[in-house]
């Protein structure tokens, strides 16, 4: 008899040390942007393997895609290409009644890429230059304003073909606020978002769209992310940072725009597009990820605030073989006590 | 079966009761109500999209009202949005593929139902479905690979011939509207060969002996006496690959250049609405500019309805007057 009350009880706490354990199984959803996609793809699935019980979705859905999701709350946190504004940032604390928090995880850039027949130079490219381009003022690829950044290219007398992108991205946002930075003109005409109004030009969707386009097209211009760049061997132009220097896109140079930005402001919300800095390459930015400032499950707040940490440490180390440029050791020790502001 | 029988004859219910579980048994009221249901589901689902897009463009449409349909300007940073120039590319293009697409798919069809064997007819008919089948992106990569370039090599040609009318003017990069067009025909070519095709061979054989007995040639009994006889049909297959092209998206996007302006050149770059709302959907931020595309959405809806009433007119008044 004893020994049957024993075996029951032996058998209850089997059962409740298996509920136990399964309780602390860790399930997250995230969506948002698509550029980081591979790069949380792989951290997510390299943490999973560490710590098993913590699974980490992520739906590549598009940086505005993110944005609605977490102020709608139907996932535990969102990513974004671009910074939410301030009306963004309202409506969230008016939906979930705390705020939202910005964390970097890793950069991008983008690059000027062109097909001009006999012209195999690398070409430099000035600020003044590449919005006159965008806006339609300069037409032909022998405008002074290029010629005079490249010595000794022979440029050709041929009307300049425009392309962008035609579909919403952060590629775009990256872009064009950078010829905001460069350009009064652009700023006024045109602004600042991941679709605007182009002046002049030809669509292509995703990288791909512009990079086709621009094979295909004699005397073209366009821009495409330095990683589809890199991945796909494709040449590009060097671009004037504010330092004056000519500079070719590198991870290094990314990473320098970063470091260069003497004020990082709290809330990580900032444009590093033309910033200050020898070597810095201008067309660079960010990506975030956007979390809530209040997590109610405690477990959840456990698993995304040690993620965070581990994605700062180790996470960083593998960002270099995607050809993602990594955060400066700065940035990454302002995020690591921001860490904290999560509760 | 066996078992809801007995329970009928067992209950033995009188009068009407009785008449209704005959026909119950006999199964033309299930029927009834299970193809009645299939129908409204139908109705269910067109309304409900309806009333999605409508209410969920009320932003756009409160604050631009019809003036959406008439403006030209599409402008994610200022807020400013018309479709003007997504209805324009997109009733352009699919115009333009059925100018290429009926002439060659009838031509098809009328060869593979009347003039070819029987063998070659149902070996190429089993590749023209095939073609159907083919997901919309890889006709839009063939697009982008094969057809622009060589559209750009036969530019000059074009340029040559037709180069006197606005409609072949200004620069060509390629991507326009008119490799959309193109694009367009070869991918509804096979809807409308494959149905034409199987209504042709419908036409009962009488009719065509009938009029070979009178005397007739082969051609003039095709033309004269089996086309009249299939021209419902036809005109269906022509309705369904009108919608096709209507409501494309990726093929489109992919080789009409995507900018948003009205040009009279088929050498131009246009934009479709499918195109648009595909592209800027994902990362449209803000409640208006995801209204006014879920607006487009509401318009091409609405687009479609009325280009495929006109159509049903117009196939109405032109087959009173053959008959009379």
């Amino acid at each position: 008899m004893t020994r049957r009350v024993f075996i029951v009880n032996a058998a209850l706490v089997a059962a409740l040390t298996v509920r136990a354990a399964s309780a602390q199984q860790v399930l997250i959803n995230a969506g948002g942007a698509t550029f980081p996609y591979p790069m949380y793809s792989k951290w997510f699935d390299e943490y999973h393997k560490k710590f098993s019980n913590i699974a980490i979705n992520y739906a590549s859905i598009g940086s505005g895609g993110g944005i609605a999701q977490v102020t709608a709350g139907t996932v535990d946190f969102g990513a974004s290409d671009g910074p939410m504004n301030d009306t963004q940032i309202k409506e969230f604390q008016d939906k979930r009644g705390s705020a939202i928090l910005h964390f970097p995880t890793i950069m991008g850039a983008d690059v000027p890429t062109y097909n001009i027949p006999g012209v195999t130079a690398q070409l430099n490219f000035t600020g003044e230059a590449l919005a006159g381009i965008f806006l339609g003022k300069i037409t032909k690829w022998d405008d002074p304003e290029i010629t005079k950044a490249n010595p000794g290219v022979k440029l050709p007398s041929n009307n300049i073909v425009v392309v962008h992108r035609s579909d919403g991205s952060g590629t775009t946002y990256i872009w064009v606020d950078y010829l905001c930075k460069v350009s009064k003109e652009w700023e006024t005409k045109v602004g600042r978002g991941t679709s605007v109004k182009w002046p002049v030009g030809l669509g292509g969707k995703g990288n791909e769209g512009v990079s086709g386009s621009i094979q295909q097209t004699a005397n073209s211009i366009g821009y495409v992310e330095l990683i589809y760049a890199i991945q796909n061997k494709m040449t590009y132009g060097k671009v004037k940072n504010a330092a004056g220097e000519f500079v070719l896109a590198s991870l290094a140079g990314v990473t320098a725009a970063a470091a260069g930005m003497k004020d990082m402001p709290e809330d990580f919300r900032v444009s590093i597009t033309n910033a200050p800095g020898k070597g810095v390459y201008p067309i660079s930015s960010f990506t975030w990820l956007l979390i809530p400032s209040k997590i109610a499950d405690p477990a959840k707040k456990k698993a995304i605030k040690d993620f965070l940490a581990w994605m700062l440490g180790d996470g960083q180390k593998m960002t270099e073989a995607l050809s993602y440029a990594q955060l400066p050791k700065a940035v990454v020790a302002k995020e690591l006590k921001a860490i904290d502001k999560i509760q | 079966m066996a078992a809801s029988s007995t329970t009928s004859f067992n209950a033995r219910p009188s009068g009407r009761v009785s008449a209704f579980w005959r026909r119950l048994r006999s199964g033309d009221d299930i029927a009834y109500v299970i193809t009645l249901t299939c129908a409204l589901t139908i109705l269910a689902i067109a309304a409900l999209l309806v009333f999605e897009l409508y209410t969920n463009s009320t932003l756009p449409r409160h604050k631009f009202g019809w003036s959406f349909l008439t403006t030209s300007v599409w402008d994610p940073v200022a807020d400013q949005f018309g479709a003007l120039p997504f209805i324009y590319g997109t009733v352009v293009t699919s115009a333009l593929a059925l100018l290429m697409g009926i002439p060659l798919g009838v031509g098809a069809a009328i060869f593979l139902a009347e003039l070819a064997p029987a063998k070659a007819s149902n070996g190429l008919t089993f590749l023209i479905e095939l073609l159907a089948a083919v997901p919309s992106v890889i006709f839009g990569l063939l697009g982008i690979f094969v057809l622009v370039p060589m559209l750009i090599s036969a530019e000059p040609v074009i340029r040559a011939v037709l180069g006197w009318t606005p409609l072949f003017s200004g620069p060509f990069y390629g991507v326009s509207m008119l490799s959309a067009g193109v694009v367009l025909a070869v991918m509804i070519i096979p809807f409308i060969i494959s149905i034409s095709r199987e209504v042709i061979l419908a036409v009962p054989t009488e009719q065509r002996e009938g009029a070979l007995a009178l005397g007739a040639t082969r051609w003039e009994t095709t033309w004269n006496v089996v086309l009249p006889f299939a021209k419902k049909g036809i005109m269906g297959s022509i309705f369904l690959a009108l919608a096709r092209s209507l409501g494309e998206t990726m093929a489109v996007t992919m080789v009409i250049g995507n900018d948003p302006s009205i040009h009279a050149s088929l050498f131009a770059p246009g934009y479709s609405i499918a195109a648009i709302i595909a592209n800027e959907f994902a990362e449209a931020p803000g409640d208006l500019y995801r209204g006014a595309l879920i607006e487009l959405g509401l318009v091409l809806f609405g687009l479609t309805i009325i280009i495929n009433g006109l159509a049903r007119i117009l196939v109405l008044s032109t087959t009173k007057k053959g008959a009379s």
